[in-house]
């Protein structure tokens, strides 16, 4: 690599460093704008005690429903983990701990942690099992907890296309935790569909700028449908 | 008789106004969208990060980068625009969402909703139902009156734990339309055949009746 240059040509590259008892966050929404191939590269390489941010936890069998068939994963902080059996297995067993997050505190965490902010405070969440042992504070007679903000020894982001320069674009609802997760990893990590010459992208129109980017690697996607809803033509 | 789900979605639907922007839960409140009024536009919020969500995808259009926060296939409507989940729920939390349409296991008279965990089931976590309920001023709560075993689920205080506390002032039952006002129910319209009576039975909270009380039309 020279300069601006983030592009790397194998998966074993664009997770080099990765170890045990990291901190990984990854993008993604359910099965939609994950990045499939980085998390099949973590479980290949099979570090373990691993704590994951991410909305889901994926399905059994992919995403990063994978990461449990090795029992990679110790600790999750995520939305909404109802799509998988053996999360369900591990979490009765005490195998797996999770930290159940409301999904815009856990948007605002990822953001807030690019950011450099360590904490912010939030209506969400107060006077339910969220608020429990955190900071309350009144502002304009309103009640609102601390949440505290997150980053990732990594950051594992899923773009549409990229410049060699790492700047990123997303593609429709593939976006959503992409972003902020890109800005929140100590080494983020993005894997795209198609890698252009800088100058291709329209500078106004890039989502997350090369800035907060080490590593761009092109992959190709299975991007499988979680729930495959049609109507008649 | 006891509302049908659509009837539940048709009298929801009653409460739309033309601009508006919405979100709609999974379940019945997605029914909304099949009846929004001739010639009124509103725009469906999704809060994986869509503002103008359409219909179901045609096998042609089907794409796997456009979902709803349902995890389906959908498509968006001219006029849409994509975006992250933090711009999501800052529309969501920053209270720029004029109606927020979800279910509930349990309301009580304080305008508490518990909608996500029974202790010694499953968890699975709470979505983004936790920041729909604090950010939203203007919030409809669809759900059953009673429990199969005839357990009212509209009590003095909820039960199971909450989701938010002190948000909400309407509900929408399978028997009544409730608002909540100053520690109780005042109940506003009842389900089409259903007498003041059942709906007295049926709710264990403190209930206001006024004296005239509505039969909902269909």
């Amino acid at each position: 690599m020279a300069g601006f240059d983030k592009v790397v040509n194998t998966y074993e590259e664009a997770l080099a460093g990765l170890e045990s008892g990291m901190t990984v966050i990854a993008g993604g929404f359910g099965l939609c704008g994950i990045p499939e191939n980085l998390i099949a590269r973590i479980k290949q390489m099979g570090v373990k005690d691993l704590t994951i941010v991410s909305n889901n936890c994926g399905v059994d069998g992919f995403g990063l429903g994978v990461l449990l068939e090795d029992r990679q994963i110790r600790k999750m902080i995520s939305s909404y983990v109802g799509e998988n059996a053996l999360f369900e297995k591990q979490l009765l067993a005490g195998e797996l701990e999770v930290e159940l997050t409301p999904q815009g505190t856990l948007a605002e965490k990822m953001r807030a942690g690019g950011a450099g902010i360590p904490a912010f405070f939030t209506a969400t969440g107060f006077g339910t099992p969220v608020a429990e042992g955190k900071e309350v504070r009144e502002f304009n007679g309103r009640s609102y907890i601390m949440e505290e903000s997150v980053t990732g020894d990594f950051a594992i982001v899923k773009g549409w296309k990229a410049d060699r320069y790492g700047n990123v674009m997303y593609r429709h609802t593939a976006q959503n935790f992409n972003p902020m997760a890109a800005t929140a990893g100590k080494i983020t990590v993005v894997e795209v569909e198609e890698i252009v010459e800088p100058g291709e992208l329209e500078p106004s129109q890039i989502h997350t700028p090369g800035i907060y980017v080490q590593r761009v690697i092109k992959g190709t996607f299975e991007k499988r449908i979680e729930q495959r809803t049609l109507r008649q033509a | 008789m006891a509302l049908s789900r659509e009837q539940i979605a048709m009298r929801v639907a009653r409460e739309l106004q033309d601009g508006f922007y919405v979100n709609l839960g999974i379940g019945i409140p997605t029914l909304v969208a099949n009846y929004v009024p001739e010639g009124m536009e509103v725009m469906l919020q999704s809060e994986n990060g869509l503002l103008g969500m359409g219909a179901f995808p045609t096998e042609a259009e089907l794409d796997a980068d456009m979902i709803n926060a349902g995890k389906q296939t959908v498509t968006a409507i001219p006029g849409a625009s994509i975006f992250s989940s933090a711009e999501s729920f800052a529309m969501i939390r920053g209270g720029h969402v004029d109606l927020t349409v979800l279910g509930a296991f349990e309301v009580d008279v304080q305008g508490n909703i518990a909608s996500w965990m029974i202790p010694g089931k499953l968890i699975k976590g709470m979505g983004g139902a936790m920041d729909l309920v604090a950010g939203a001023d203007n919030i409809i709560v669809t759900m059953t009156h009673a429990s199969k075993h005839g357990e009212s689920k509209l009590l003095d205080s909820c039960t199971l734990p909450l989701t938010g506390a002190g948000c909400i002032k309407k509900v929408l039952t399978d028997l009544a339309w409730l608002e909540i006002e100053d520690g109780a129910f005042i109940l506003r319209e009842r389900a089409p055949g259903v007498s003041v009576e059942e709906i007295v039975a049926k709710t264990a909270g403190k209930l206001i009746v006024p004296d005239h009380v509505p039969e909902m039309t269909f």
